[in-house]
């Protein structure tokens, strides 16, 4: 079973991932807040593996990652902590973060712990998609870990093209020029209706950027759905309780 | 893209030492960069040896390395080290260059590579300043717009050059994030790329960062070892050296000395880390001695860093070798025994800059000190030809140097 494609094959719009740090509210939390995210109606989760140079990072997300790389957050931490993640959590669950920690723990040993503990993909921003065919892709494979791929305003239509070709889950449509959580992104709808129009095959969630109701309800007339990131690391500054999560996902989705 | 499709054929080397073309030396290097940065790379990987190669590129280049830089650098003979160490040493002088070190002549290349892509805003990161310098001094030459990147605790430690950097017009952004060094310079000029992607061109600084720019920076350098040869022949009647020295923080000084040496096997390349405190006392820099492989700023090479993955913070007393990895060309010399590596503390630099401006009245740079520290440390027979390269002048190190000289007195 395929989680990812499921979610897109139940519902094709409107679809909300929420980002967060692995580690940033101490050990050990993380499983608790990806079930509040589930029960706040979250369709999918990114849990971000902190890396000491997160170079497509804004100040929030490098901020949490810091913190969390304090709390004694690892790859190894992680994967520990979701050792029994499926007994509680159904919605997919992506680990979002750079290679080199994924290098250095291996990268079949870390495809054999995804795939173990029931994590359904990865988003790796440094891992461009001519190295990952040239050397990850069937070690990803083997394992059914879905490599999400990303496209930006850079990305010219060729590319984009190619990329959803080889693209399975979704692709990540970047909003804007700039890291994670740029507080003066300014959102393009022509680059968006741009994406649109090409009638892509692979569903498309917009992020960086995304922060409240109208950002969020506004990527999602142009694609399947919205990535928020920073703005939840920011709220969940604050704690992390059922209640507290829910309150923000309301917030976003509001109807 | 194979360089033959770009009328490149490379005849001096067989390519061991050369980048290959998916851009790795060996097991190092490549480009490991986010998909916000492939516009910007692919261009640069597809066209960069058709533009640094063109014949008008070249003679602009050349007439500035002349003209502007003051080059050829000269290659003096030293009697005094040849006393002190055996054998026959020589000091390439590319502290004699405009802006004191041999940091001009990648920016001379790369801001004439900017114009040629109609990019009208420079960033660049810097640790001692020279880079930073050596960019702003090209940027006021071209009348571009200049931004420096430079760690917080390098701006309070690397006065004079940050000075230098603003009267020359650029604006220094100190950078908070880390260590707030080099390593966390390069990442916010990353970023500021990330969200400027059309604008702007980064100018790094060294031979670092991902596929092409090791080679690109190593090709603009690469004038040291062809003067080296030249010279030598001058001199001693043979273009090759027995040994060439040079200090290796990112390594950009060190990859410019050896180029035209590098399938010269007779030459034997000795590449000189800072260890900071010692190797073993966890403040070092050096890389070799304590890193493995892993990816930082775009590149598979050695790095210093932690089981899990993350990045040490490195430690050295000069801002110019404080950076926790070395670009993939160094990595592969040393892989595949190459190069030799030799590391050199603080102190022992301090005391090779004193020795140097005691006997030579040549006060040498922090980084081209860890280069003068290793003629003690390695066996030189009588008749040897020693280029050391002396990559930049001490002006920026005064306080450090006064300060030492002080405390060795009490």
């Amino acid at each position: 079973m395929n989680r990812i494609a499921n979610t897109f094959n139940n519902r094709r719009n409107n679809i909300l991932s929420i980002y967060f740090t692995a580690g940033h509210k101490g050990l050990n939390t993380c499983v608790d807040i990806l079930k509040h995210l589930e029960n706040s109606g979250v369709d999918i989760v990114e849990l971000g593996i902190p890396f000491s140079d997160p170079v497509a990072d804004g100040p929030t997300i490098q901020k949490s990652s810091e913190t969390a790389l304090l709390n004694g957050m690892s790859v190894k931490q992680l994967f520990e902590e979701l050792q029994n993640l499926r007994d509680d959590v159904t919605i997919p669950v992506l680990l979002m973060g750079y290679i080199n920690p994924i290098i250095q723990f291996g990268v079949e040993a870390f495809c054999k712990k995804c795939h173990e503990v029931g994590v359904d993909g990865v988003i790796i921003p440094d891992l461009p998609l001519d190295i990952y065919e040239r050397h990850y892709k069937d070690i990803f494979e083997q394992y059914n870990i879905v490599n999400t791929l990303l496209v930006t305003p850079q990305t010219s239509d060729e590319r984009i093209r190619q990329i959803d070709h080889k693209s399975n889950g979704f692709i990540y449509v970047v909003s804007s020029n700039g890291t994670t959580g740029d507080k003066n992104a300014v959102l393009h709808n022509d680059y968006f209706a741009h994406i649109k129009s090409l009638e892509l095959e692979t569903p498309t969630l917009i992020g960086f950027g995304i922060r409240d109701n109208k950002t969020f309800e506004n990527a999602c007339k142009y694609a399947n759905g919205a990535i928020i990131g920073s703005r939840f690391v920011q709220h969940i500054e604050e704690g992390y309780s059922d209640k507290h999560i829910k309150s923000f996902v309301d917030e976003i989705v509001k109807s | 893209m194979d360089g033959k499709i770009l009328g490149y054929t490379n005849t001096t080397f067989e390519d061991m030492y050369t980048v290959d073309n998916n851009g790795y030396y060996g097991k190092f290097g490549g480009s490991f960069i986010p998909e916000m940065m492939h516009k910007n790379i692919e261009f640069l990987k597809l066209k960069y040896l058709e533009i640094i190669q063109d014949s008008n590129f070249q003679e602009e280049f050349h007439s500035l390395l002349r003209d502007y830089v003051g080059r050829p650098s000269p290659l003096y003979f030293s009697q005094a080290l040849s006393d002190i160490y055996g054998g026959k040493v020589y000091l390439k002088r590319e502290d004699l260059n405009h802006t004191g070190s041999h940091k001009i002549n990648n920016t001379i290349g790369q801001i004439l590579l900017a114009k040629r892509l109609g990019k009208k805003r420079i960033i660049a990161e810097t640790g001692a300043g020279q880079h930073g310098v050596a960019t702003a001094t090209v940027c006021a030459k071209a009348g571009l717009e200049c931004i420096i990147y430079m760690g917080a605790t390098d701006v309070a430690r690397q006065k004079p050059n940050v000075d230098k950097i603003k009267f020359l017009g650029a604006k220094v952004i100190p950078v908070t994030s880390g260590n707030k060094t080099l390593k966390d310079a390069t990442n916010e000029a990353i970023r500021d790329w990330i969200s400027n992607p059309e604008s702007t061109h980064y100018i790094i600084g060294s031979v670092v960062g991902p596929h092409p720019y090791p080679d690109m920076v190593s090709r603009f350098q690469s004038v040291i070892s062809e003067e080296i040869q030249k010279q030598l022949i001058e001199k001693t009647g043979k273009s090759n050296p027995s040994k060439v020295i040079a200090c290796v923080g990112g390594g950009s000084n060190a990859a410019g000395a050896f180029y035209h040496f590098l399938d010269q096997k007779e030459v034997e390349l000795i590449a000189v880390e800072a260890a900071g405190k010692g190797v073993d006392t966890g403040e070092s820099a050096a890389t070799t001695a304590l890193g493995n492989m892993g990816v930082l700023h775009g590149a598979m090479t050695l790095l210093m860093q932690t089981e899990d993955g993350q990045v040490v913070e490195p430690y050295s007393v000069s801002a110019g070798l404080d950076y926790p990895g070395i670009g993939p060309l160094h990595a592969h010399l040393f892989d595949s025994n190459r190069a030799s590596f030799v590391n050199v503390t603080d102190e022992e630099a301090l005391n090779a800059a004193l020795e140097l401006t005691k006997i030579e009245g040549i006060i040498p740079a922090l980084e081209s000190s860890h280069a003068l520290a290793a003629l003690s440390k390695i066996d030189i027979k009588k008749d040897e030809v020693v280029v050391l390269n002396l990559s930049g002048r001490g002006d920026k190190d005064m306080d450090t140097y006064l300060n030492y000289h002080k405390q060795k007195a009490q």
